[in-house]
């Protein structure tokens, strides 16, 4: 058996600020053989480590269609993610997973994909997104509706411009009230609001949506207005976690552990646990 | 298995015991410390206690110590290495004088590690441990035992059971190949019996509650009322989690710098505030009315419902250690009483 706790050790290949406070990793692995076993699908997330400092739950933000690195997106809030927030390209990092279930984009082949998305929460979502728009003819229409508090906030606005740009997506983009420049394009609204106004059709339409608890308490009525049935309906949770595999019991919510029933999750398959994320 | 019995004379157990200790096994087994007992590691036979009714902690240490090194970590001029702390080969164990009930809690304890992404760890320590326990000819008000599946001369979990019977001598219940071994390799020992009733020998625990009709009401209970009344005197401790033969929770901590050090798992709590703050601030479980429902939710709800096992075994410890005075078994009847039943 093997110790499922040593990391796989990980260089930062490229280090992007992409909001105040927020940075992404490309991680390569330092092993040859350890990249040529690892695998993982969209939706599954990792353990990420500084040395002498711990380690810290992020999703793994880049697609399984992009082979040979992983990315993750923080934000610099802890001890942990302080320390990460401190290495630079070249610096080794630790890493263990991939955990946890997947979003089960194979049985979303031939439908429209809404994703619904705020603040920090993309980069869950951009995995699927780049997963999606990689096989992207397996699919029909593909919307991606992202807001944060200010235009600063926005995460991945390089990625921003190019999917904008892509006339086989549609990007709608929004920043709070307050939260604009002069030069801002996009809408001025909170996501649920902005979403109400999209008036997105249920028919053969699956909605991924991920973002601060206020957000996804104001956007799942908003969809359910519109007639998608919380089968339709999927989001990803977090929980304080440590180990990731279902064992440290920290991430429980009812009897269902976000670290391996999850983190993705129907809006019907919450309906039924307690409120404890 | 339990089909082949022997009996054992109060002398030949404590020739086997320091036979065991004399080949260099490592040996735990009950020892007084100040007024309380716990298992420790033996050096001498002659130190082990058998007038006790529980030892203060469980014996589950053996197979989750409190601290573990994970992983060490050591920068070198290639860059950072990091070791394993998984061992090729663990030296043979030998537990001796657990209860029934800590056990069965031990089987159900490794089951949980075995289960899913198993723990390596665990399970190879199990591997390693022999388990000789020795039936309750005493029990104590905390003791509850019956009402969770278990009972004074449960053999589940042990590999060698041994039950205090007449005449300075025990009955000896072969639960497993392991045991069978044992037995074998110190047959001189043994006396071969015509299997004993032991019932008469036993301590009696009255059964207070049957633990499906518990199962059954917590399942609508989150929303009650109750738990704020229950969980008023708890100040989250977390002894309970401490001395538990079942909690398993457990956290992961860097000691060291950013050139040297190891990650460690060390036992944590459900019943402490920061075990699932987020670094928002943000806290699923805000109070020590979320903590309380969640560790009796755990026991009794969730863990029959995901892993078909009750979360405990009544060995009533938490109920002994806590400082508040809150007993888990009261606890339970209260809510069987309380909550309404289900239909």
């Amino acid at each position: 058996m093997e110790n499922t706790y040593k990391p796989y050790l990980m260089r930062i290949e490229r280090a992007i600020d992409e909001a105040p406070g927020v940075k992404t990793f490309r991680l390569a692995f330092a092993n040859d053989d350890d990249r040529a076993r690892f695998s993982f699908k969209t939706g599954q997330f990792g353990e990420y480590s500084v040395f002498g400092e711990g380690e810290s739950t992020f999703c793994i933000a880049s697609s399984p269609t992009r082979d040979g690195y992983i990315e993750c997106t923080f934000r610099q809030a802890g001890r942990v993610t302080s320390a990460l927030a401190r290495k630079e390209e070249g610096d080794t990092i630790g890493f263990r997973g991939p955990y946890g279930n997947i979003f089960p984009i194979e049985a979303w082949t031939g439908k429209n994909l809404l994703f619904v998305a705020g603040g920090i929460a993309l980069p869950p979502l951009r995995s699927v997104i780049w997963n999606a728009l990689d096989l992207r003819s397996n699919f029909k229409d593909i919307t991606v509706l992202y807001g944060a508090r200010s235009v600063a906030d926005l995460v991945y606005k390089q990625e921003l411009d190019e999917w904008g740009k892509r006339s086989d997506m549609k990007l709608v983009t929004t920043v709070d009230p307050g939260g604009e420049t002069a030069d801002w394009k996009g809408s001025v609204g909170f996501v649920p609001a902005v979403l109400e106004k999209m008036a997105p059709s249920p028919e053969n339409t699956i909605a991924i949506v991920c973002g601060p608890p206020v957000m996804i308490k104001y956007t799942f009525p908003v969809l359910e207005k519109f007639n998608f049935t919380p089968d339709q309906i999927f989001t990803t949770l977090e929980n304080r976690m440590k180990c990731g595999v279902g064992k440290c019991g920290r991430c429980t919510v009812g009897p269902v552990y976000v670290c391996k029933d999850g983190p993705v999750f129907t809006y019907r398959q919450l309906q039924s646990l307690p409120a404890e994320y | 298995m339990t089909s082949t019995t022997y009996t054992l004379t109060h002398d030949n157990l404590n020739a086997l015991l320091r036979a065991l200790v004399a080949a260099g096994k490592q040996l735990h087994a009950p020892q007084r410390v100040g007024p309380k007992v716990f298992f420790k590691p033996v050096n001498d036979a002659a130190t082990i206690v058998f007038d006790y009714v529980q030892t203060a902690e469980s014996p589950k240490s053996l197979l989750f110590p409190k601290a573990e090194f994970l992983v060490s970590y050591r920068q070198n001029s290639e860059g950072m290495v990091v070791t394993d702390h998984l061992q090729k080969e663990i030296p043979e164990m030998i537990l001796f004088g657990s209860r029934p009930c800590d056990a069965a809690a031990l089987s159900r304890f490794v089951q949980f590690f075995a289960d899913g992404h198993a723990d390596a760890m665990v399970t190879q320590r199990r591997r390693a441990l022999t388990i000789i326990s020795m039936s309750c000819i005493a029990s104590d008000p905390a003791c509850f035992c019956t009402s969770c599946g278990s009972s004074p001369g449960d053999t589940t979990g042990s590999d060698l059971l041994l039950t205090p019977i007449s005449n300075g001598r025990y009955l000896v219940d072969v639960v497993t190949e392991k045991g069978q071994s044992l037995v074998a390799a110190n047959e001189a020992l043994f006396e071969q019996a015509p299997t004993i009733v032991k019932d008469s020998y036993l301590a009696t625990v009255e059964a207070v509650f049957t633990p499906e009709e518990i199962t059954k009401r917590l399942a609508t209970s989150f929303n009650d009322p109750i738990w704020k009344n229950a969980s008023l005197r708890c100040i989250g401790c977390g002894a309970c989690a401490y001395v538990c033969p079942t909690c398993s929770c457990f956290t992961i901590e860097d000691e060291g710098n950013d050139r040297t050090g190891d990650r460690l798992r060390c036992w944590d709590s459900c019943a402490f505030a920061l075990f699932t703050v987020h670094t928002t601030g943000h806290n699923p479980r805000p109070t020590q009315t979320e903590r309380w429902r969640q560790r009796v939710m755990h026991k009794f709800s969730y863990l029959p419902e995901t892993n078909h096992f009750l979360g405990c075994v009544g060995c009533g410890r938490c109920s002994r250690a806590c400082p508040a005075d809150m007993n888990l078994k009261e606890q339970i009847i209260a809510i069987a009483e309380l909550l309404p039943a289900i239909g």
